[in-house]
C-alpha cells in the first residue's frame, strides 16, 4: 500500500512539470511579454525596463523557468496585480467561503442523486423511468444562466424568500440565510446529469447474476438495491465524484458571482477580467495538483470498497 | 470492404460460364453509413431532432450570407417594446412607448449623429430652470447668457445642411419583442443563434481533428510516442476544463469570434483523443492492416486510408458530443464577456442583457435566448444518441455516458 503511494506520487512529478511547464508557457510566451500586461498603457520605456526586472522577465528562460518553479514549491507567488493582496492570502481567504456553499452542495446533491438514481433504475423502462429521464434531458438543455437568472429573480428579487445577493461575517449567517439559494440553484442544475450517470452505473449491475442470486436467497428488495448493487456500482461512482471535485470549486463560479459570494471562482473571474496573472497562475497550478490527488485518492477508495481490486 | 465483394459478384469473369446454374441475384450487401442511416430514419425521436438541427444550421447558414436578419442591429422597435403578433400599429399596444400610444411611435432620428446632443440638451435644460426663476423672457434664445446667441442661428443653419433629420417610424410591438435600444429580438435571437452555432460547430471541428490526429498517432506508433502524447494528455487533463479555458482566454487578449474557436478547440482534444488512441491501439492488428502492411502501404496511408474509414463513426459521434458541450460554453464565455466581442450578439450576451431587464419586468429576451438555446441542445443531444444507436446498435440503451 505504502509502496504503491509513493510510486504513485512519483509518477505524478513528470505530469506536475508538465502543468508547470504549459502555465509557464503560456502566461510568459503566448500572452507576449507580461510586463507589458502589467504597465498596462504606459509607453514609458524606463517604467517597463523597471517592472521586467521586477518580474524576472529580462533573465534568461531558464532562470525564468526556475522562479516560477521556486513560486510553486514556496507558495510565495507573490502579490496580486491589481489589489496587491497577497496571492497566499487571497486562496487561503477565498477557500472558506467556495466551501461553505460546496461542502452542503456535494453531501446534498451525492445523497439525492444517488437515491433518485437507485429509485429510477429499480423501475426501468416504467413510465416514471421515461417520465423522469425526458424532464432530465430538457432540463440539462437549459443553460445554467438562465436558473441562475430565473431563480434569483423570482424567489429571491420577487417572493423575497432569500437574499438577493450577498455574504456575511459569522458562519452560520452565511450557511443558513446566503448559502440557501445558491446550493439551491446549483442541486437543480446538477442532479439532472449526475441522476442519469448514476442511472447507467445501476442498470449495468441490476441485471447482473448476483442480483438474481440475492433474490432467490430471499433477501429483500431494499438490501439487494442498497447493500449489494450500491456497493458493486460505487467504483465508477467514486471516480466520477472524485474527479470532479477540484472542478467543483471552479464550476461554482457563475454562483459565486451572481451571488458575489467572495469565493475561489468569483476570484478566478475577477483575475480574468483584470489580467491579473499571479492569482491565476497560483490557481492553475495549484487546482490542478488538487485534481491529481484527488484521482490518487479515488484509487485508493476503490481498495476500500472493492476488496478485489488490485492496487498495482 | 462489402463494397468490394460486391464487385467481385458483378464482374463477368464470375458468374458468366456456368449458364446452366440458377441466376444468383446481384444484390449489393448495404454499408455501414447506408445501415446506420436506415437505423436512424426508424428512430422517430432522432429524426425529429435532426430535422430540428438542420433547421437551426440552415439559419445559421441563411443569417451567415446574408439572406435574413442582416439588419439586426437595426432599431426598429421603440425601446423595450411588448412582445406582440398583433402588429406595429395596434391601438394602445404600447404600453412603454416615449411617444402617445396609438400611432405608431415617431422618433426623429439623425444621420449624423451630433457628439455634443446630449451636453447641450443639458445646458438647456439648465438654462431653462435659471430661466423659470429669474427672467422668462430668455428662455429659449438666451441672449443675456449666451455670447453665440447671435451666431447661433448661422450655427444651426450650417449644421442643418450636413445633418439631414429622418423621420422614422418605429413599431410598437414586435413579434418577440425589442431589447434596449429597440433591435428586434427575433432578429437578434438568428444572429445570436448563428454566432453560437457556428462557434461550437467550428470549435468541434477543430477539438476533433486535434483529439483524433494525436489519437491516431499515439494509438498506432505506440512506444515512446504514446507515452509523450499520454504525458501531454495528462497535463492537459489535470486542469479543470473551464479553468484552462479562463486561464487561455486571460492571456489571449484580443477578442474575436475566432480567438473564442481556437480557445474551445485547443482545450477540448482530450476526451477525443483517449477515444480514438484505444482505437487505433484495437485496430493496428487486426488482418486487414497487416494485409494493407503486406501490400507495402505506408503507415501514413494505413493510419489515415486503411484504419481511419473503420473508426470514422466514433469521430462523428465524438464531434456531436463536443458541438454540443461547446455551444453551452460559448454561451457562458460570452455572457461573462470573455467571448465574442461586443458587436456581434450570441446568446451568452442576450442572457447577459436580459439578466439586467428582467428586473425591469422585461423577460422577452431572456426567453427568446433561453428558449432558442434549450431547443437546440435538447435537439442535438437527442440526435447525438439517436446518432450513437444507429452507428453502434451494441452501445444501444447505454446513453447518458
Amino acid at each position: 500500500m505504502t509502496a504503491y503511494i509513493i510510486r504513485r506520487l512519483w509518477q505524478m512529478i513528470p505530469t506536475m512539470l508538465g502543468v508547470i511547464l504549459l502555465v509557464f508557457i503560456l502566461f510568459n510566451w503566448v500572452g507576449g511579454d507580461p510586463a507589458y500586461v502589467l504597465a498596462g498603457k504606459i509607453s514609458n520605456q524606463e517604467q517597463i525596463d523597471n517592472i521586467r526586472r521586477q518580474l524576472g522577465v529580462d533573465q534568461p528562460v531558464w532562470v525564468q523557468l526556475w522562479i516560477f518553479i521556486k513560486q510553486v514549491l514556496t507558495g510565495d507567488f507573490g502579490a496580486s496585480w491589481s489589489t496587491n493582496e497577497k496571492v497566499s492570502n487571497i486562496l487561503e481567504t477565498r477557500l472558506g467561503p467556495s466551501l461553505t456553499v460546496l461542502l452542503p452542495f456535494l453531501v446534498l446533491d451525492t445523497a439525492l442523486s444517488l437515491a433518485l438514481a437507485l429509485a429510477v433504475a429499480y423501475v426501468r423502462g416504467s413510465l416514471t423511468d421515461r417520465m423522469v429521464m425526458i424532464v432530465c434531458t430538457v432540463g440539462l438543455s437549459i443553460s445554467v444562466l438562465v436558473y441562475i437568472i430565473v431563480f434569483q429573480y423570482f424567489f429571491a428579487y420577487k417572493l423575497g424568500w432569500f437574499p438577493v445577493q450577498g455574504w456575511g461575517n459569522s458562519f452560520t449567517e452565511n450557511l443558513f440565510v446566503y448559502s440557501l439559494l445558491p446550493i439551491l440553484i446549483i442541486l437543480t442544475v446538477s442532479i439532472a446529469p449526475n441522476l442519469r450517470l448514476y442511472r447507467t452505473f445501476f442498470l449495468d449491475e441490476i441485471n447482473q447474476d448476483y442480483v438474481r442470486t440475492a433474490r432467490a436467497k430471499g433477501l429483500s428488495e431494499n438490501r439487494i438495491m442498497w447493500v449489494h448493487v450500491f456497493r458493486n456500482a460505487s467504483i465508477p461512482i467514486i471516480t466520477h465524484i472524485m474527479a470532479g471535485l477540484p472542478g467543483l470549486l471552479l464550476g461554482a463560479f457563475l454562483i459565486e458571482r451572481f451571488f458575489s459570494i467572495p469565493g475561489i471562482g468569483r476570484e478566478v473571474i475577477l483575475a480574468v477580467e483584470r489580467s491579473d496573472f499571479p492569482v491565476i497562475k497560483a490557481l492553475t497550478v495549484y487546482v490542478a495538483f488538487a485534481t491529481m490527488a484527488s484521482n490518487l485518492l479515488a484509487d485508493l477508495m476503490y481498495k476500500a470498497v472493492d476488496p478485489r481490486v488490485q492496487l498495482k | 470492404m462489402a463494397s468490394h465483394t460486391a464487385s467481385i459478384a458483378n464482374d463477368t469473369r464470375f458468374n458468366n460460364p456456368p449458364r446452366a446454374t440458377r441466376e444468383i441475384p446481384h444484390t449489393v450487401s448495404p454499408g455501414l453509413w447506408a445501415l446506420a442511416w436506415k437505423r436512424l430514419k426508424s428512430d422517430h425521436v432522432g429524426m425529429v431532432s435532426l430535422v430540428i438541427v438542420v433547421v437551426f444550421i440552415a439559419m445559421m447558414i441563411a443569417s451567415g450570407t446574408g439572406l435574413i436578419a442582416r439588419d439586426w442591429a437595426k432599431e426598429t422597435g421603440v425601446n423595450y417594446a411588448p412582445p406582440s403578433f398583433v402588429g406595429a400599429d395596434a391601438e394602445g399596444a404600447a404600453p412603454t412607448a416615449p411617444s402617445a400610444p396609438g400611432a405608431p411611435a415617431i422618433e426623429h432620428k439623425s444621420e449624423v449623429v451630433d457628439p455634443l446632443a446630449d451636453v447641450l440638451a443639458e445646458l438647456k435644460g439648465e438654462r431653462k430652470a435659471v430661466g423659470a426663476e429669474s427672467v422668462a423672457a430668455d428662455s429659449d434664445t438666451g441672449k443675456s447668457v449666451d455670447p453665440l446667441a447671435d451666431v447661433m442661428a448661422d450655427i444651426k443653419k450650417d449644421a442643418k445642411g450636413r445633418v439631414s433629420e429622418v423621420a422614422e417610424a418605429r413599431a410598437a410591438t414586435l413579434p418577440f419583442g425589442g431589447d434596449k435600444w429597440g433591435r428586434d429580438v427575433l432578429k437578434k435571437t438568428i444572429k445570436g443563434s448563428a454566432t453560437s452555432i457556428f462557434v461550437g460547430l467550428a470549435a468541434a471541428a477543430v477539438a476533433t481533428m486535434l483529439g483524433t490526429l494525436f489519437g491516431a498517432i499515439a494509438g498506432y506508433y505506440g512506444k515512446w510516442v504514446d507515452d509523450g502524447f499520454n504525458w501531454f494528455y495528462s497535463v492537459f487533463n489535470s486542469i479543470p476544463y473551464l479553468l484552462l479555458i479562463l486561464a487561455v482566454a486571460a492571456v489571449l487578449q484580443q477578442k474575436g469570434t475566432m480567438t473564442i474557436i481556437l480557445i474551445l478547440g485547443l482545450t477540448g482534444w482530450t476526451g477525443t483523443f483517449r477515444l480514438i488512441r484505444g482505437e487505433y491501439l484495437k485496430h493496428k492488428a487486426r488482418e486487414y492492416v497487416q494485409a494493407a502492411d503486406a501490400i507495402g502501404a505506408s503507415n501514413t496511408r494505413r493510419i489515415f486510408v486503411h484504419i481511419f474509414p473503420n473508426i470514422s463513426h466514433v469521430v462523428l459521434v465524438q464531434l456531436s458530443i463536443l458541438c454540443v458541450g461547446f455551444i453551452k460554453a460559448e454561451v457562458i464565455l460570452s455572457f461573462l464577456g470573455f467571448g465574442v466581442p461586443v458587436d456581434v450578439v450570441s446568446w451568452g450576451s442576450m442572457l447577459n442583457e436580459a439578466q439586467n431587464e428582467l428586473i425591469l419586468g422585461k423577460w422577452w429576451q431572456l426567453a427568446a435566448a433561453g428558449t432558442a438555446m434549450a431547443i437546440l441542445v435538447t435537439a442535438f443531444s437527442l440526435f447525438t444518441d439517436a446518432l450513437r444507436d444507429a452507428l453502434d446498435p451494441k452501445l444501444k440503451g447505454k446513453a447518458g455516458a
